[in-house]
């Protein structure tokens, strides 16, 4: 990562005591940066009337009447709207890994007419604004009787129409030595085996950081689930979050603070646990 | 794009010599196999996609409303997307402000930081994640709610500004201001090009440094003559994927104006405008042709950036 050898970048360079200053500068636009996430955090654990008169992060007093509040202030408890997103969730994370792997393996490694038009139609996939489609899915999807289901949401991840994966997989696939697949076509595996016993396991970084980055991007899309979503039976978080909104009169806000913290959780979580995947996977994607 | 030209050559170079040795049997097997991996995404190429890519034009060229049989009107919904109606032109221009000043700004931060944190300092990874943390949130609902709290009238924002003794507005709701906050909040998510850019730096070989100190070149021309020239790819891709990024934003805008692209349209976005026209007045024949130019816009501003690329992106000794 970082080799001694090479000079020190330009910045501070003249000064002598310029390491401590650009800590010093780091860390303190750091906590700029992050100062609303903690204020949000602390005032989700004070009394109402103290939120917006204290912009200090200690609270005088600490309550946890917020998350309770919050808790049960909609239609159901907030735990059913966070089961419902783990469900949308869970489904999407795996139909991502397995369409998306199936298709980067034969993008990868196998030979078929049309390749080139086929690779160039996935690509551009990847650019393709969702709100070009968005249109006619709904009327198909609302002609299916699919709305309020969640197939909207995870069918066109089990038809991998997020190329953006597929593609960081081809990427990977691409730096694993081919005689690996060779030694096992020799010992007569077919291309099915080759996939699930000699790629797919080398895979697994490629296979985290698809299965980290679908998790956040899909616990966090909000206008699908907002299109789709439209009976409280069937509501995720995003979308529940957002009628605290609408029935919100100005003194709702701790609790509306408190479940956007619980909102936020899971994907801190898995950024916490998954940082290594998660910037492995930008770096490669835009890099390789 | 840095990756796309990075994709093809390896397959394309040494296909052609193994395939001319390889029975035909064998290679109408392989070809088998692969669409069969290939069936789902197949599937989803035609459902999810290009389906829906073709209806939609048709529908843009038609009055329907879901409920009754789709009437072809011809270009109206074209002619009046840009002739009369006016709450269209304002989205496309906000839209417009929003890119053409966040995006770069974004873009400057993330390149600045990355600067500050290449090479040789210790907690560079811990610093890494600090910065980047705000884009993995940063288009959540529970963000957007949390911004329009810390710009509300009795926000934090005013609250820290009144320890100075200054009186702030309610900036959400100012029609002046509103923009300037979504403007914030995606600045706010330079993390993510930071270390596509922190990347890119560490590819630069050390050896171009330490010959231009030998020359004696200071660090500002280091920066200039090195530093840039061969970071331009990964501006160039950053910029790209930004641009197509923030011109779709929708949640943000929906949340911090509750839906309604207030105050006085100053935060409609183009994608919530197409919203509220396709599944609140559900006149989705509009919708669809809005759509249409959205995709026109942005594959024009990929065109055009991909051109200008041409002047000022360097890719090394290729050509």
């Amino acid at each position: 990562m970082a080799t001694p050898s090479r000079p020190i970048p330009f910045l501070f360079r003249p000064f002598r005591g310029g390491r401590i200053v650009r800590h010093a500068l780091l860390i303190g636009f750091g906590l700029v940066m992050l100062y609303p996430l903690l204020w949000m955090i602390s005032s989700s654990f004070k009394p109402e009337d103290l939120i917006f008169r204290q912009p200090g992060l200690w609270p005088s007093e600490v309550t946890l009447e917020n998350y309770t509040d919050g808790w049960t202030a909609l239609k159901h408890p907030f735990g059913y709207y966070l089961w419902n997103s783990a469900v949308v969730t869970g489904l999407s994370v795996i139909a991502n890994l397995v369409a998306c792997s199936l298709a980067a393996y034969a993008f990868a490694r196998l030979e078929f007419p049309l390749k080139k038009l086929w690779f160039t139609l996935m690509l551009g996939g990847i650019m393709l604004p969702y709100h070009v489609t968005i249109v006619p899915q709904y009327i198909m999807f609302s002609k299916l009787d699919l709305i309020n289901t969640i197939w909207p949401l995870v069918m066109p991840k089990v038809l991998a129409t997020d190329a953006f994966f597929i593609f960081l997989m081809v990427q990977f696939i691409r730096t694993l030595p081919r005689e690996l697949d060779e030694a096992a076509e020799i010992d007569g595996a077919g291309y099915w085996r080759i996939f699930i016993r000699v790629v797919m396991p080398l895979c697994l970084p490629a296979l985290a950081t698809t299965a980290i980055f679908t998790f956040i991007w899909t616990w966090n899309d909000f206008l699908s689930q907002l299109l789709y979503l439209n009976n409280p039976d069937n509501f995720t978080v995003p979308v529940a979050l957002r009628t605290f909104l609408d029935a919100s009169s100005d003194s709702s806000w701790g609790p509306m603070f408190a479940m956007s913290i619980i909102a936020l959780g899971p994907i801190f979580g898995f950024f916490l646990a998954g940082q290594k995947y998660l910037i492995r996977g930008i770096s490669t994607t835009g890099l390789k | 794009m840095a990756d796309s030209v990075a994709v093809k050559p390896r397959d394309a170079v040494t296909e052609p010599a193994r395939g001319g040795h390889r029975s035909t049997k064998r290679s109408r097997r392989e070809a088998r196999a692969a669409y069969l991996f290939l069936a789902p995404w197949f599937a989803g190429l035609l459902v999810i996609t290009i389906g829906p890519i073709v209806a939609s034009l048709y529908l843009s060229f038609t009055d329907y409303s879901l409920l009754e049989e789709a009437q072809w009107i011809g270009w109206d919904n074209y002619v009046r997307m840009f002739t009369e109606d006016p709450r269209f032109l304002n989205s496309l221009w906000v839209t417009t402000v929003y890119v053409v000043v966040s995006v770069p700004m974004q873009l400057a931060f993330a390149l600045a930081l990355a600067l500050v944190l290449d090479r040789g300092l210790r907690g560079l990874s811990f610093y890494r994640s600090i910065f980047y943390l705000p884009s993995l949130l940063g288009g959540s609902v529970a963000i957007a709610i949390l911004w329009r709290k810390v710009f509300g009238a009795d926000g934090l924002v005013n609250a820290v500004l009144a320890v100075f003794g200054i009186q702030g507005t309610g900036w959400v709701a100012h029609p002046d201001y509103a923009l300037g906050t979504l403007i914030l909040l995606h600045v706010w998510t330079f993390g993510a090009p930071m270390i596509i850019f922190l990347a890119g730096l560490r590819q630069i070989p050390s050896s171009y440094y330490e010959a231009a100190a030998v020359d004696g070149a200071g660090p500002l021309r280091q920066f200039r003559s090195i530093t840039l020239p061969l970071l331009t790819p990964i501006i160039f891709f950053n910029l790209v994927l930004e641009l197509i990024k923030s011109f779709q934003s929708f949640t943000q805008s929906f949340i911090v104006s509750n839906g309604s692209g207030g105050p006085a349209d100053s935060t409609l976005f183009y994608t919530l405008y197409l919203y509220l026209q396709g599944f609140r007045d559900y006149d989705m024949g509009y919708a669809a042709a809005m759509a249409w130019v959205l995709m026109l816009i942005i594959a024009g501003l990929t065109g055009v950036n991909f051109l200008a690329s041409k002047y000022w992106v360097f890719y090394g000794d290729t050509k």
